[in-house]
């Protein structure tokens, strides 16, 4: 599949804003005072919306996409639009509140934690709903999804909650804790990928074109001789190429040097600054872990293709 | 509305004979030419006399070499689109409802006015059936041309797709699959039409009709003498020695 960009930052930037909201909501403790409420959430709100805005920039229309609003029955994609919209409303009222009184609403905040999650849920379903795509068709998709923003948001709240202090070892020892299982869950999750193949699914040439009963079905003539729309956006190739090598690189930015920091931390008592450094560079590992999400799948049509 | 409905009134769509289909892709000319001026906006080109032309279509020619285990390998051209299927998943991923399925006669369509573009439902559908219009920005599929199938204005025999009207092997059908006794039903039954990718559970309603056995000559076809020598009689056979002696 096609890596866009937008879509590639809205999936990791509105997971990391979720996921910080979820833990706001859950009423971790934070810093006293407006000023401290103002930036948690402005930072928290500022990775959600401006994840959403740039998904919005993939659209045709964007003008239209209030319409994406009204078909939550069925579509994912139109539920994940009104469980973010819903999201960062509740938080503008518990966000707001919180800053001209000091005071966090514990019930208000519950419901931001479940929504933000909610959300998060539906962005990954979105994806793993699609059987074309059997890389992403699957229950790990949206877990995978999950526990990364649940992982970006205990760091934030961890780099805020304790600012100018010497991180806790109990909260050092919970990052690390998710740090490790999110990025297992991932490695499970490629493991599954590249066992999941159209073929494993009973999907090849010869069922896409129905003559697989007759003798070995191959490609002789495309319909055009030069690109199309799925060429471009479902038969994408790059990504195949060096899928090992970012993978680890993935795994190095976003799993090896965060885990090597908070470590460092729990060894040299150092300030809690340094997790805002960890949490840029696991920001950086999802970056290159969500482009490959999209370059590695392989898509259905691919079969008519080549 | 982008849930689909539990079931329609007709189901028309097509029967693609892929033992006539020539491969002349008349088909996807005509549909492009029915299309671009008809149902909601224009199908677009870039660069159509330049070196990279592409553009949207909504039917196209694939062709496919086949290699059985005991006979030599036969071509196979295979035109491919929308196959307006009973669950369709290209439907119910849209979030505007711009996509849905017809509850009379099954057909599915985009409404352009309310599609944003999103590219969602080309990704949902398993046989690469729909394409975002590089101009216009919004998704573009076969209609099964509503607007020639029920057009009062044209006559009678033109109310068929444009595909169907116009493709010289009569490799294409139009008709009601929900009636069993309708050509394109009775088509199926007798030839073993089948689906494809049915494990993709979208239920098409378009149907394929398998090439015909090829036949097997038990005689080898006489060989045809790789040698330069000639054998021939009479006068010619005293020309070749003529020639020969010179
Ligand atoms: S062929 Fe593709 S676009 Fe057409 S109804 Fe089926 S899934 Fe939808
Ligand atoms: S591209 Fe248009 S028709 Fe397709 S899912 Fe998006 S809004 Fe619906
Ligand atoms: S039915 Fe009409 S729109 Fe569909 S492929 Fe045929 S000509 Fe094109």
């Amino acid at each position: 599949m096609h890596p866009a960009i937008s879509v590639i930052f809205f999936t990791v930037s509105s997971g990391a804003g979720f996921g910080f909201l979820a833990m706001l909501g859950l009423g971790v403790p934070m810093p006293n005072g407006p000023l401290a409420a103002f930036i948690a959430s402005a930072i928290a709100v500022g990775l959600a919306v401006v994840g959403l805005l740039s998904s919005t920039f993939h659209l045709g229309h964007p003008e239209r996409a209030w319409r994406a609003f009204t078909q939550w029955r069925s579509s994912w994609l139109s539920r994940e639009g009104v469980c973010a919209v819903v999201t960062l409303g509740l938080y503008g009222v518990y966000g707001l509140n919180w800053i001209f009184s000091d005071e966090r609403i514990a019930w208000l905040g519950y419901l931001v934690s479940f929504g933000s999650i909610l959300t998060v849920f539906t962005t990954a379903m979105i994806y793993a709903q699609l059987r074309t795509v059997p890389a992403w068709n699957s229950w790990m998709t949206p877990v995978c999804y999950l526990l990364f923003s649940i992982t970006c948001g205990v760091m934030l709240v961890a780099a805020f909650g304790e600012w100018n202090r010497v991180a806790s070892h109990s909260t050092l020892s919970i990052i690390l804790g998710l740090l490790v299982v999110a990025w297992a869950m991932k490695i499970i999750w490629w493991r599954n990928a590249d066992l999941s193949t159209l073929q494993a699914r009973g999907s090849d040439t010869g069922t896409a074109t129905g003559l697989g009963g007759i003798g070995n079905v191959k490609l002789l003539e495309r319909p055009h001789t030069g690109e199309n729309y799925l060429t471009r956006e479902m038969v994408h190739k790059v990504g195949r190429k060096h899928a090992n090598k970012l993978r680890m690189i993935a795994l190095g930015f976003g799993a090896v040097v965060p885990i090597l920091i908070c470590l460092l931390q729990i060894l040299f008592e150092m300030s809690v600054a340094f997790l805002s450094l960890a949490f840029l560079s696991l920001l950086f590992g999802l970056f290159v872990e969500r482009w490959l999400f999209f370059a590695e799948a392989k898509h259905a049509v691919s079969l008519y293709y080549d | 509305m982008t849930t689909l409905p539990n079931s329609t009134d007709k189901k028309l769509g097509l029967v693609i004979d892929l033992d006539v289909c020539v491969g002349c892709h008349a088909c996807v000319v005509n549909c492009k030419e029915w299309n671009t001026g008809g149902y909601g906006a224009p199908l677009a080109d870039e660069d159509a006399y330049g070196s990279a032309p592409s553009g949207a279509w909504l039917n196209r020619i694939h062709t496919f070499e086949i290699t059985p285990e005991d006979a030599p390998a036969s071509i196979v051209h295979f035109p491919k689109s929308c196959l307006h299927c009973e669950d369709a998943p290209c439907v119910t991923v849209c979030p505007t409802g711009a996509s849905y399925k017809r509850t009379d006669d099954g057909i599915v369509l985009v409404d352009e006015d309310k599609c944003i573009g999103c590219g969602l439902c080309a990704w949902a559908c398993p046989y690469g059936a729909r394409e975002m219009d590089p101009v216009e920005n919004v998704m573009k599929k076969c209609t099964l041309c509503v607007d020639r199938i029920y057009n009062e204005n044209i006559p009678e025999v033109d109310r068929v797709p444009a595909c169907v009207r116009t493709c010289p092997a009569e490799a294409r059908h139009f008709g009601d699959f929900s009636d069993p006794n309708s050509d394109v039903s009775r088509m199926v039954a007798d030839r073993g039409g089948f689906d494809l990718m049915p494990e993709q559970n979208t239920k098409p309603v378009n149907k394929y009709l398998p090439p015909r056995p090829k036949s097997h000559p038990s005689d080898p076809s006489p060989s045809i003498s790789k040698s330069d020598a000639i054998n021939a009689k009479g006068f010619l056979g005293w020309v070749d020695r003529a020639l020969e002696k010179l």
